[in-house]
């Protein structure tokens, strides 16, 4: 078997095994989003959204559908990754890997797309959910949807492994998903649209790169977007890059996997 | 085929907290050896493994694993090392089978393959009828056979073990040594640290000591061996004594009224002892070593270091 095919081989066992991991415990991985997004739509969409009239011109429960569902697809991924990453350095079971002829960027890869995999599986659930709430709802353009969709769990996956492989507890790899994430998540245009802020608060969360990923998966769904589709592409693929390549950088660097 | 498994030439670890773990070790071991790595805590044995395993970085010198420098193509290298770490390093929530399979993996073996190969090396470790069984329901001694399962996966040629049998009770201990010595004889180099010495004169035929980062000893077995000057000895006697008996050049102690430390010297006759303890009417009913005869030579040298 030439080097090639091995590799190939243990990144699919890397990615099976991260998938199998998320999967024997849906209970706690994949039916919460749905619970919690089900309250969203009931209690925003159903009960307070018809009062609030429309956003963009849509429907407010058709507006915040591709916020909630990007929600999901970002704290998944992120979550997913710094979880299942800092526990194989906690437990040890990364000298696994590390002894293993397997390149640093399949460990990434393999990491990676465990976060990916499960960001984009509740994506979809979250969808479904919604179409509860919505049936008439259409994606306008698919292909945009699809490739915000990838991205987005890609970068968020991203910055999960990093964050785990500086942290030193589980305290460590809550608090950026706490007091970072969250915030930055609910006043990225998850449930507004920046055109209704005073200048000077517009302004301000032009600097929330939080609003790019949710408004060009609103483009990509709705059609509607508060900032330029070219540009937010952009940015996504520029702090994708730099990220990986931080990731790569530190793990050849043995920076929190070797001593 | 290189003559050795292992090379290492001028190996250093300086750890970021500034300790220095290694000062430059020159260490070869020869393909088909049984070589044990011995050191007392904190020596430098397990940085030395883990920078061969690629677990631990180096600060200085090189490392050959069959002739393959591990600066230059590591992954080569890894597929003929198989590592026993000291600490348990498996998802606990893992079934084993699933624990041996994920390994075997992870060395690019495809998984048609590596149920086959999971199945033969569980079976041949006793562990197959625990396979479907969560890692944390196992006992101490079996997370070591699987921990060593998982070492074996991809049949590596070079065994590293880092006391692997530590908190093994001696049953699961004896059967380990059997099962080493069988892999060993099949033309596995193994390497072991461990604490128990008696392990290494057991099992090993060369030997090395590290202290404070330092090869202070890097030969056979056989050789250490011969050098040891004086073995003590416990005799136990059927008439309790009131003070040792004195013996002309044999230092002669009471542990208790039944029972006798003796320090005999390589020249000395053992025969002649015997006949003075018996003229003064002492009957030995039986006698045995007093300690490990390696861990007193082993005290010795890392006193002096």
């Amino acid at each position: 078997m030439n080097r090639r095919s091995e590799i190939l081989v243990s990144l699919i066992t890397l990615i099976r095994k991260e998938i199998k991991r998320y999967l024997r415990i849906w209970v706690q991985t994949l039916v919460p989003p749905a619970v919690t997004m089900s309250l969203y739509f009931v209690i925003f969409g159903s009960l307070i959204g018809p009062r609030i009239g429309t956003m963009d011109g849509l429907d407010y429960i058709q507006f915040m559908i591709p916020g909630l569902i990007m929600m999901s697809v970002i704290t998944n991924s992120y979550a997913n990754v710094v979880s299942s990453f800092y526990s194989v350095k906690f437990q040890k079971s990364i000298e696994e890997l590390l002894v293993s002829p397997m390149p640093n960027w399949a460990i990434l890869v393999g990491f990676v797309m465990g976060g990916v995999s499960r960001g984009v599986l509740i994506g979809c659930i979250v969808f479904c959910v919604s179409l509860f709430f919505y049936p008439s709802f259409t994606i306008v353009n698919p292909l945009l949807t699809i490739t915000v969709l990838f991205l987005t769990a890609i970068l968020f996956s991203l910055m999960g492994f990093i964050n785990a492989i500086f942290a030193d507890s589980f305290d460590d790899i809550s608090i950026i998903p706490t007091f970072v994430l969250t915030p930055l998540i609910y006043l990225g245009g998850v449930f507004y649209s920046i055109n209704i802020l005073p200048d000077i608060w517009r302004n301000i969360s032009m600097a929330n790169p939080m609003l790019y990923v949710v408004n060009t998966f609103r483009e990509g769904m709705l059609g509607v977007s508060d900032v330029s589709i070219p540009f937010a592409l952009a940015m996504i693929i520029f702090f994708i890059v730099t990220l990986a390549s931080t990731c790569l950088f530190l793990l050849h660097r043995g920076v929190g996997t070797r001593q | 085929m290189s003559e050795f498994a292992l090379e290492i030439t001028n190996l250093k670890k300086t750890y970021d907290s500034d300790v220095v773990a290694l000062k430059g070790i020159n260490l070869s071991v020869k393909v088909g050896d049984f070589f044990a790595l011995l050191g007392p805590n904190g020596a430098g044995k397990s940085s030395t493994i883990g920078i061969i395993a690629s677990l631990v970085t180096k600060s200085d010198g090189k490392v050959k694993i069959f002739d393959i420098d591990t600066d230059k193509d590591f992954p080569k290298a890894k597929r003929l090392l198989g590592v026993v770490s000291q600490e348990i390093n498996f998802n606990n929530f893992e079934k084993v089978i699933d624990i041996v399979t994920t390994q075997a993996g992870f060395y690019g073996i495809p998984l048609k393959d590596s149920k086959l190969k999971t199945e033969m090396t569980l079976k041949r470790l006793g562990l197959w009828e625990k396979r479907n069984e969560q890692a944390r329901s196992l006992s101490g001694g079996f997370k070591r056979r699987l921990m060593i399962a998982k070492a074996l996966i991809h049949e590596p040629k070079l065994l590293i073990l880092d006391e692997p049998t530590a908190g093994v009770d001696i049953e699961l201990r004896r059967e380990m040594w059997e099962f080493l010595k069988e892999i060993n004889a099949q033309g596995t180099t193994i390497i072991l640290t461990t604490h128990y010495l008696e392990e290494a004169e057991q099992l090993c035929k060369n030997i090395a000591i590290i202290d404070h980062g330092e090869l202070i000893e890097n030969t056979s077995m056989k050789d250490l061996l011969s050098r040891l000057d004086v073995q003590g000895f416990v005799l136990d006697i059927d008439n309790p004594l009131d003070e040792p008996p004195s013996i002309p050049n044999f230092p002669v102690t009471l542990e208790d009224s039944t029972t006798l430390n003796v320090v005999i010297k390589k020249e000395q006759s053992i025969n002649f002892l015997f006949d003075q303890l018996t003229a003064q009417g002492i009957n030995v009913l039986s006698m045995r070593n007093k300690s490990n005869r390696l861990e007193e030579m082993f005290i010795e040298m890392v006193n002096k270091n």
